[in-house]
């Protein structure tokens, strides 16, 4: 027997964890199709799969087609009109099914194939006009392809495979993990992307930006994730599997260890008590929260209800899933952030927008949405019975949105009043500080809301004009850069000035180099990754308050973020000697 | 079976949009529709098939109905290209 080669693949250390198990090369980019021969008996199947594909993918385009119409006008919107009719194309669905009938051929061969026949036609052409719509055709078939394959990716995951994909967009990323994923490793990708946040809320090891696992991974292959180190070891030898066993024991004991403080409150050895909460996506993590000792959720971001979906969830159930929420961290609080779409959590094919991180998302879009936005919020006051939900804005950037986004929560309040419908009549509603306009405008914001809860991530890629998911400048993006922590500074004193308290909900509150500096910068709550409370707790819990604040004066005297890093580096290993710096901490 | 040869008179040709008003136009009728250009042979009650045909301003085709409401289903198509599917008109030299 031939052994096959150990390779140590280097990537990103995403997501800690160490996962040992099989490879399952998830493709998406452009579906590959085989042909296959069919039984008599499997064409029924065949057609019905047909039909069922092309319902999605209508619903899809006519989803895309209504934001369209609306965003881009109705002009280039009949691009999707023109696709939806295509979808409806009698003549060519004809001719598909009968060579399915008749050729006996898989459904994804002959839709490929009479598609692809016209694109080339179009192809063939002089003018540049039929090579877009060729190109535009193209995308349809795949849209088709992906959607009878999507049936069949679903119920294959059904091992606990290490899932190895070339990128993973969160859309992926959610849809995937319903099947029991072992790990993730991407080729592309940052520490912060959103694939990235979503592996650690869910607690799934990943590794990202690890090149090209295409080329070197197959399904089937065994594989060691290492979340820890971002390594990725294909082939590994037995010597080699019991010694990541080892780790992943190790790891596990310093986790254990780490449970013990659960039920002790994040307080400093000075007395200075932090909120310590947690940010969650799907209902759930919410026992896995509890279980972390949480003092609640500081950040509940709820477009994940909107992802691997046509349409919109009603009222009602967008209810039945924030009272989950709401009662399971009873008697601790969430706070409920209105759906943050846009940018790159947008639905498929809507990311026409040239820069969509200054385009067309968060409460810009919900705004131009009232009917939608007050769904949303009459669903979340409905689950604020026991006094323990409040409400946040994303994607505020000026005092006007602010007070636009009151007058609709207003009037959401006043048609469940006239419905007769009971909720919390002083649910606090606060706002997001991720755009520097917002942050410099802070005091002014805060005289309309109950709190202020710094989005870091969007606010240090605006702040330094760096967009975390390019890699040619994301080693720009520094959440610890002096610009940061200064404005930083200016966001909490303001706040403080109108007496309304400041969290920090962004990956910063779970950096154990940015925790000392923010307890000292006097933020009132961290919003954390719920894999990573216990740390932070325990960081918390070995600071001194007093000692923190020089700390952070002293930090806001240098003039770059190697100066301030390694002046943090040296300040926690001192101070909490047990914390690992290295890998997953954020230090990018 | 008739036929009528039409020429494309509004500037952009038969994009996108004409496209559909046309294969729109044609499924209210029961007359079998074909286009013919270039040797180009297509059904003209097919979306796909008539995005295909790349007819641009100035280019013409020839029209064939066959069915029972042919002569009806001729003129409305044929006004459809006459009025240039209510867009732009080019300019004819």
């Amino acid at each position: 027997m031939t052994e096959k080669k150990e390779i140590i693949l280097k990537g990103i250390a995403a997501a800690p964890g160490i996962a040992i198990g099989k490879a399952y090369v998830f493709k998406k980019e452009l579906p590959s199709v085989e042909l296959r021969a069919l039984d008599e008996s499997e064409v029924a199947g065949e057609l019905e799969r047909l039909d069922h594909a092309l319902a999605k993918s209508e619903k899809e385009l006519n989803k895309i087609l209504v934001f369209a119409e609306q965003k881009v006008g109705e002009a280039k919107a009949k691009i999707f009109e023109a696709q939806v009719m295509v979808l409806q194309d009698a003549y060519l669905l004809g001719a598909i099914r009968k060579r399915i009938r008749e050729e006996k051929k898989n459904v994804e061969y002959v839709v490929s194939d009479e598609i692809q026949k016209y694109a080339n036609l179009m192809h063939a052409a002089s003018n540049e006009y039929m090579h877009e719509r060729a190109h535009e055709i193209e995308d349809l078939k795949n849209r088709i392809v992906r959607n009878l394959q999507q049936q069949k990716l679903l119920s294959k995951l059904d091992g606990s495979p290490i899932v190895i994909a070339h990128t993973l967009t969160p859309a992926d990323t959610m849809i995937l993990s319903r099947n029991n994923i072992l790990a993730y490793g991407t080729d592309v990708g940052g520490v912060t992307s959103h694939a990235a946040l979503i592996s650690r809320a869910l607690k799934i090891p990943a590794v990202v930006g690890a090149g090209s696992l295409g080329l070197t991974v197959a399904t089937g292959d065994m594989l060691i994730l290492d979340g820890y180190s971002g390594n990725i070891i294909v082939h590994p030898t037995e010597e080699r599997i019991i010694e990541y066993q080892r780790k992943r024991e190790h790891f596990s004991a310093f986790e254990a260890q780490l449970a013990v403080l659960k039920d002790f409150p994040a307080i400093t050895l000075d007395g200075k008590s932090v909120e310590l909460s947690a940010n969650i996506e799907l209902t759930e993590e919410i026992d896995y929260v509890v279980l972390q000792g949480s003092q609640g959720v500081g950040l509940y971001r709820t477009e994940t209800l909107l992802l691997g979906r046509d349409d919109v969830p009603s009222e009602e159930e967008q209810y039945r899933e924030y009272k989950i929420i709401a009662d399971r961290i009873y008697p601790q609080r969430v706070i409920m952030r209105t759906f943050d779409v846009g940018g790159d959590k947008l639905i498929p094919d809507m990311a026409e927008e040239k820069n969509p991180f200054l385009g067309w998302r968060g409460i810009r879009m919900m705004l131009d949405y009232p009917e939608f936005f007050k769904t949303q919020l009459r669903a979340m006051l409905r689950a604020s019975g026991k006094n323990n939900v409040a409400v946040m804005f994303p994607m505020i950037s000026n005092v006007q949105e602010v007070r636009k986004a009151m007058a609709c929560f207003n009037e959401a309040k006043n048609e469940l009043r006239a419905r007769g419908v009971r909720f919390d009549e002083n649910i606090q509603v606060g706002v997001m500080i991720e755009v520097p306009a917002a942050a410099l405008m802070s005091g002014i914001i805060a005289q309309e809301v109950k709190f202020l809860s710094i989005g870091s991530n969007d606010l240090t890629q605006y702040m330094l004009a760096v967009d975390r998911g390019n890699h040619f400048v994301s080693d720009l993006y520094h959440e610890l850069e002096p610009s940061v922590l200064h404005t930083i500074k200016f966001v909490i004193e303001n706040g403080h000035r109108k007496n309304v308290w400041v969290g920090v909900c962004g990956e910063m509150a779970s950096n154990p180099l940015a925790v000392p500096v923010l307890v000292g910068l006097g933020v009132d709550e961290l919003s954390v990754v719920p894999s990573m409370l216990p740390e932070i707790k325990k960081i918390i819990r070995s600071l001194h308050y007093a000692e923190c604040q020089r700390l952070a004066q002293t930090v806001l005297h240098f003039s770059t973020v190697s100066e301030v890093e390694e002046c943090l580096r040296d300040y926690v290993h001192q101070h909490c000697p047990d914390i690992p710096l290295a890998g997953n901490n954020n230090v990018i | 079976m008739i036929e009528r040869e039409v020429t494309i008179k509004n500037r952009a040709g038969l994009h996108t949009r004409p496209a559909a008003t046309l294969v729109k136009t044609a499924a209210r009728f029961k007359a079998e529709f074909m286009i013919f250009k270039d040797g180009m042979e297509i059904n003209g009650k097919s979306i796909i098939g008539v995005m295909t045909l790349a007819a641009e301003f100035g280019s013409s085709l020839l029209l064939q109905f066959d069915g029972p409401d042919e002569k009806d289903a001729l003129a409305a198509i044929v006004d459809l290209f006459d009025r240039g599917f209510d867009e732009e008109l080019g300019i004819t030299s």
